[in-house]
């Protein structure tokens, strides 16, 4: 057996996140890690992937690392940039959007998302930034993967604002009120590997990164956390993810 | 058709007055900041201001007390954290009270929309199960009349003026835009007034000779602004790269009201225009912005005599 790499928890996060995009066409993306993921998929389990970027650039083959969603490396190269009108109408609300990739600094067993508030809207604790285009993105993506780090204090018993649905408070509730999108299907966060699949929607762990444990996880979620019934352990970045990850953020700045 | 060409400190003199609504548009890209400097260079005061991303520019902008209230849909220093200067303001009331009015992207994009067509609303698929609708009562739904589905509406918006920055128009202000669309059509066409900031002017046969990539005709545009270099730190395709280094410093000088305070003093209220903005940034940073060349293939129009 080869010697497994090392790797870090942003490293883990994102081999698992570009894994999961195996079988989208299209993936709505985000700076940061989440776009080495989607490029990473590109060349690995994805090939044909279609990025399309909340700026309005649709098949984008970025030649830099972008430090924002509206850096101009995404334009040059492109397969078509596009206002935003027609982004949300004709690509989004169309249903295109296969895959969304979201975030927030808070969320509930049910994947909703606050991106809004710390504290009371009126007179907030910490003011965020906000939806942006996520509300609508959580309604029409067809699927949705959060990516964001567990702690006691982003998995919460009680979100203070609900910026962007998830499955609300759970079970049918999304289908009952006529959203498109399917709505949360993975959380992709630095220990584990999370979805929705029972009955009420509600949060479970199904994959434990290497050397984590169920207790690492549980001291990091403010509510009790379901197990699968089945729960594996995510295979580590492989010597190729490692090499191709070096390759696409070189200066480690999302790695 | 006229010529429209004004000085920037001739069109916000003449065109934006306190107490207006203003809009800046350009999504992270084509960010007009010499019109934004300006503006507080001339001190307006009591502006509500509105853009989807209020980027550094209304940071800035709030921070020097312009603004009364902001309309926005998403309060970030892209890629980099938070506005500091809007949250102080939101979260202290430093150096002002701000008022706030939030929507989502597509409500935003939905109000220009609605605006630019002169509607008295936009319909969207957004907000459901969000707690959106019970801080912003103007988000409201209405039934469908053919199926009876509950749906999102947003009221138009028709900002007093809007202002854009694209790479070249015609004097009379037939503005060539190519790169980042955003919602720049849609803001100048809900706007009573429009102000076009340009790299460069060309002759009409140049915007004659691509019609397809001309976004905003003449007849809606009151005046043309030639400030090169207008949107930095910001970008525009094909002229120069974003300044990544400053929006990374902005968060650091930004966190203190004092600090930027001071770095307004400096580069906004102790300059007389963008020419000397440009002047004390050095032309080895400009240089160090321009990216390498990739040229569209030439398209065809075909003559028919």
């Amino acid at each position: 057996m080869s010697e497994t790499p090392q790797f870090t928890d942003s490293e883990m996060m994102i081999v698992a996140a570009a894994r999961a995009l195996k079988g989208a066409r299209t993936v709505f993306v985000g700076v940061g890690l989440p776009n080495v993921a989607c490029n990473l998929a590109r060349t690995t389990v994805a090939p044909d992937l279609i990025l399309i970027y909340e700026s309005g650039v649709y098949g984008a083959q970025p030649e830099r690392l972008p430090l924002s969603i509206g850096d101009p490396t995404l334009v040059t190269g492109a397969t078509s940039v596009i206002s935003m009108a027609d982004l949300f109408g004709l690509y989004l609300q169309r249903g295109l959007v296969d895959v969304a990739l979201l975030g927030g600094a808070q969320i509930d067993r049910y994947g909703n998302l606050n991106t809004t508030v710390i504290g009371s809207y009126a007179q907030p604790k910490v003011r965020l930034p906000g939806s942006g285009g996520a509300c609508e993105i959580a309604i029409n993506a067809q699927r949705i993967y959060m990516i964001m780090r567990l702690s006691p204090r982003s998995f919460v018993q009680q979100i203070d604002f609900l910026t962007s649905p998830g499955h609300l408070s759970g079970g049918d509730k999304r289908r009952e009120l006529g959203m498109p999108g399917k709505g949360p299907e993975l959380v992709i966060s630095d220990k584990a590997i999370l979805n929705f699949d029972n009955p009420q929607r509600e949060m479970q762990i199904i994959s434990l990164h290497p050397g984590v444990t169920v207790d690492d996880v549980r001291a990091n979620v403010g509510w009790d956390i379901r197990l699968a019934e089945r729960m594996e352990e995510t295979p580590p970045p492989s010597a190729e993810e490692m090499r191709l990850m070096v390759e696409l953020d070189p200066q480690k700045m999302y790695r | 058709m006229a010529d429209k060409r004004l000085t920037m400190q001739e069109a916000i003199a003449r065109y934006v007055q306190d107490g207006m609504s203003v809009a800046i548009e350009g999504f992270t890209a084509f960010i007009c900041f010499a019109a934004g400097h300006e503006i507080i260079r001339q001190r307006r005061r009591d502006l509500t201001l509105i853009r989807m991303t209020p980027d550094l520019i209304y940071d800035m902008m709030i921070a020097a007390g312009v603004a009364r209230r902001l309309v926005f849909s998403y309060l970030g220093n892209p890629g980099v954290g938070p506005l500091h200067c809007i949250r102080r303001a939101v979260e202290k009331g430093i150096p002002a009270p701000l008022e706030i009015e939030e929507y989502s992207h597509y409500g935003m994009v939905g109000r220009y929309m609605a605006g630019a067509m002169r509607m008295p609303f936009f319909p969207l698929r957004s907000y459901v199960g969000s707690d959106m609708p019970s801080v912003n009562p103007d988000i409201r739904w209405v039934v469908s009349p053919y199926d009876g589905e509950q749906i999102a509406v947003v009221p138009p918006i028709r900002p007093d003026v809007t202002i854009i920055h694209a790479q070249r128009a015609s004097p009379e202000g037939d503005t060539h835009l190519w790169g980042l669309l955003g919602c720049q059509k849609e803001a100048a066409f809900a706007a009573e007034r429009v102000i076009v900031v340009v790299e460069e002017i060309v002759d009409e046969g140049v915007i004659r000779s691509d019609p397809n990539r001309t976004l905003i005709p003449g007849l809606i545009v009151d005046a043309v602004v030639h400030e090169p270099f207008g949107a930095h730190p910001s970008y525009v395709q094909g002229y120069y790269d974003r300044d990544n280094e400053f929006y990374l410093a902005w968060d650091q000088t930004s966190r203190d009201q004092t600090q930027t305070e001071a770095w307004l003093d400096e580069w906004v209220y102790g300059v007389a225009n963008r020419g000397e903005y440009l002047k004390k940034i050095g032309e080895e940073k400009l240089a160090r912005l321009k990216p390498g060349t990739a040229p569209a293939s030439p398209v065809e129009y075909g003559r028919y005599a």
